[in-house]
């Protein structure tokens, strides 16, 4: 960040390009929630009963196999946009800030990559 | 933003301004979809891990989420589990109506003052009868 010229000052402090593709993706993934989180609420309502081989019997079938393995993709994108705008609107420090960029941009991922693990071990056998 | 500590005027906060329905459903919007990313979706990990792990841990995952029978820990957290639960459903229902509501916005409706409040106050009525029309569907004898 400049202090010189006008366009120096404001140099990287916005969104530089970047707002719209983060304004566009929200959208986009709040349609996919949209239909994969109903997807799972009625499922799971639907259960016949919430006993270990009952849930986990449901979630080994090709289809809410696919349905959580979409939603720790989508949901969690979603999720890691939304929680980026907060931190923006409410972290200022530097510090605060690096800490802030490596949170949203490491623990989506680590929780999305445990999840689609555990759905395939679940769908694929083992356990 | 090292230069916003100047003497120049600040936009003014919550306190501020007279509390009205559009308000109030902006910033339920932030906090349930904060609310569903740490707490619904951490649940989510730890149910799905926990049906990867096993009958064992699956029943662990239970006891301290409901039933309260694993211990006299878990007959405490499996009353906050409740509470949780619930109230994720509440969230998801809330932040996808006035998410709806954000796409609306998002074409240019709905921004007269009369039909932005009636919207606003329709999202919270639609998200307490849909988590109370769920709830009673799972828990009520079918």
């Amino acid at each position: 960040m400049g202090n010189g010229t006008s366009i120096g000052r404001v140099r990287g402090l916005g969104s530089s390009h970047h707002g719209a593709h983060h304004w566009l993706a929200t959208r986009l993934t709040a349609v996919g929630n949209l239909v994969l989180i109903p997807y799972l609420l009625v499922s799971l309502a639907l259960l016949p009963g919430y006993d270990y081989q009952a849930v986990h019997s449901w979630l080994a079938q090709p289809v809410p196999a696919t349905a959580l393995v979409l939603i720790f993709i989508n949901t969690f994108y979603h999720a890691r946009l939304g929680v980026q705008v907060m931190l923006e609107d409410y972290v200022h420090e530097d510090a605060g800030k690096i800490a802030a960029w490596l949170f949203v941009n490491i623990v989506p991922f680590a929780g999305a990559a445990f999840g689609i693990v555990s759905v395939i071990r679940i769908a694929l056998g083992g356990a | 933003m090292a230069q916003a500590s100047s003497n120049r005027p600040i936009s003014p906060h919550l306190q501020i301004w007279r509390w009205g329905p559009a308000m109030l459903v902006s910033i339920l919007h932030r906090v349930t979809g904060n609310g569903l990313t740490f707490a619904g979706l951490g649940l989510l990990l730890w149910w799905v891990g926990a049906i990867a792990g096993g009958e064992q841990s699956y029943q662990t995952f239970i006891a301290y989420v409901w039933t309260g029978t694993a211990s006299p820990l878990s007959g405490l957290t499996s009353i906050l589990g409740k509470v949780v639960l619930i109230g994720l459903t509440w969230a998801f229902f809330q932040h996808l109506a006035t998410g709806v509501r954000h796409l609306v916005l998002d074409v240019g409706a709905g921004y007269e003052l009369h039909t932005n409040a009636r919207w606003s106050v329709l999202t919270m009525v639609f998200s307490v009868l849909a988590t109370a029309l769920f709830w009673a569907f799972v828990l009520l004898p079918r």
